[in-house]
């Protein structure tokens, strides 16, 4: 496998202690995880505010850049030997707007509804910085496997946001979740919400209460290592 | 001409590129930390909307009505190869500009903004004229809103915020503000 010669950008993330898990399963929960494309990383912001707002959106707008993410990883980490150094960004992009149109007219095919409701924002997803960034700083240096679990892993982390945030603004902004009523006839909609500013508040909160649980599982780890001291 | 101020009035506030629309973001939360860079990235953004808006239109009317499938693909190729072009000519031909716009003329390129504005103009049928016009409107919009949060941001350097929204959280909380403040604007209608 070249993957053994190629450098691995994922190695030195491991915790020192920790068992060190399969490099492939440890590239896909890098990607769910700790570097969460949205939480942490904060890369691909358009698509991760404007179709969050009703939950079926928000995981559709998911699942079709996981698809461009695995196969532009795969196709990235293939070709990478053979694509020259000056036109290498030209050709990433060329890979992934071709899985662009691919998870485009599938979406059109199988989900008309979702497929007009997203509009745009599905050719789009060329000018999502997460998918350059994947091709430039990951698939372009490994071996496919290895390329296509961390397009899987990010892809599955970015849906993972979407989701999370498009239920927070559907269940405020209209009481209901995919479309089903949860709270009744006596809920008043937080209208708020399901408009463009809410998408950012929604996010925001989303981000200081991450911010809040780190500081505090810090302060905790601290005071148990003082405790043991 | 009066549906052509409609159309620039409304795609730089009612329906601000990045407050309400949500293109661009990235720049928008990236370079926004002073004032100074905040509005030249503005204008060269303008600079390539406005190419883009040709591009595209050049696209539409003579090539994509017989593949639309190709759209996107053909819609980023395009648009990345002319702001090459168009780098290589402003470089040669007038440094300083050159110079003051750095290393945002090539960043532009993956913008969702960029390709945002071709799609829209696709989708809403344009012609050259508001093509031209949707592009100056949206670059204005996007200048705009970048200016703001720069402006904020600067001024929050000297706040004493709680360790918890140093980073990315109260940045966004402040452009929720922004996009409320925009969205006063709504009741001029929307031009759709």
């Amino acid at each position: 496998m070249s993957a053994i010669n190629a450098p691995e950008p994922g190695a030195a993330d491991f915790v020192p202690g920790a068992p060190p898990p399969a490099t492939v399963y440890a590239d896909m929960w890098r990607g769910i995880t700790r570097e969460n494309p949205v939480l942490v990383q904060f890369l691909g912001m358009c698509p991760t505010m404007a179709v969050t707002n009703l939950l079926a959106n928000g995981v559709a707008m998911g699942l079709a850049t996981t698809f461009v993410l695995v196969g532009s990883g795969l196709f990235v980490s293939i070709f990478r030997k053979y694509i020259a150094h000056e036109v290498r960004i030209t050709s990433y992009i060329l890979i992934i707007a071709t899985f662009v149109t691919l998870a485009d007219l599938i979406l059109a095919a199988t989900f008309p509804d979702i497929s007009k409701a997203l509009g745009p924002f599905i050719p789009l997803i060329v000018a999502n910085c997460l998918l350059l960034g994947r091709a430039e700083s990951f698939a372009a240096k490994t071996g496919p496997a290895r390329a296509v679990a961390d397009g899987l892993g990010m892809g599955l982390g970015f849906t993972f946001s979407l989701s999370m945030l498009s239920a927070l603004r559907e269940i405020l902004g209209r009481g209901s979740l995919f479309g089903h009523d949860i709270f009744g006839p006596h809920f008043e909609p937080w209208v708020f919400m399901m408009m463009p500013p809410g998408g950012f508040l929604a996010l925001g909160i989303a981000l200081l209460t991450l911010a809040f649980i780190q500081g505090r599982l810090k302060a905790r780890r601290a005071r148990l290592a003082a405790g043991a001291a | 001409m009066s549906n052509l101020s409609w159309i620039f009035i409304s795609t730089m506030l009612v329906n601000n590129f990045t407050l309400v629309m949500f293109l661009g973001l990235c720049s928008f939360f990236g370079v926004t930390g002073k004032i100074e860079t905040a509005w030249r990235l503005g204008l060269a953004n303008t600079f390539v909307l406005l190419i883009t808006a040709l591009s595209a239109w050049g696209l539409n009317t003579y090539v994509l009505g017989r593949a639309p499938y190709l759209r996107t693909i053909a819609f980023i190729v395009v648009i990345a190869s002319t702001v090459q072009i168009v780098e290589m000519a402003v470089k040669k031909y007038l440094p300083v500009l050159f110079r003051q716009l750095g290393i945002y003329l090539p960043l532009i390129t993956t913008n969702c903004a960029i390709l945002g504005l071709a799609l829209f103009q696709t989708a809403r049928n344009y012609n050259l004229a508001e093509g031209i016009v949707f592009a100056f409107g949206a670059g204005f919009g996007l200048t705009i809103a970048l200016s703001l949060m720069a402006s904020i941001r600067e001024r929050m350097e000297l706040a004493d915020v709680p360790s918890v929204a140093k980073r990315m959280g109260l940045v966004l909380v402040i452009a929720s503000c922004l996009s409320m403040a925009f969205m006063g604007f709504a009741g001029m209608g929307s031009a759709q």
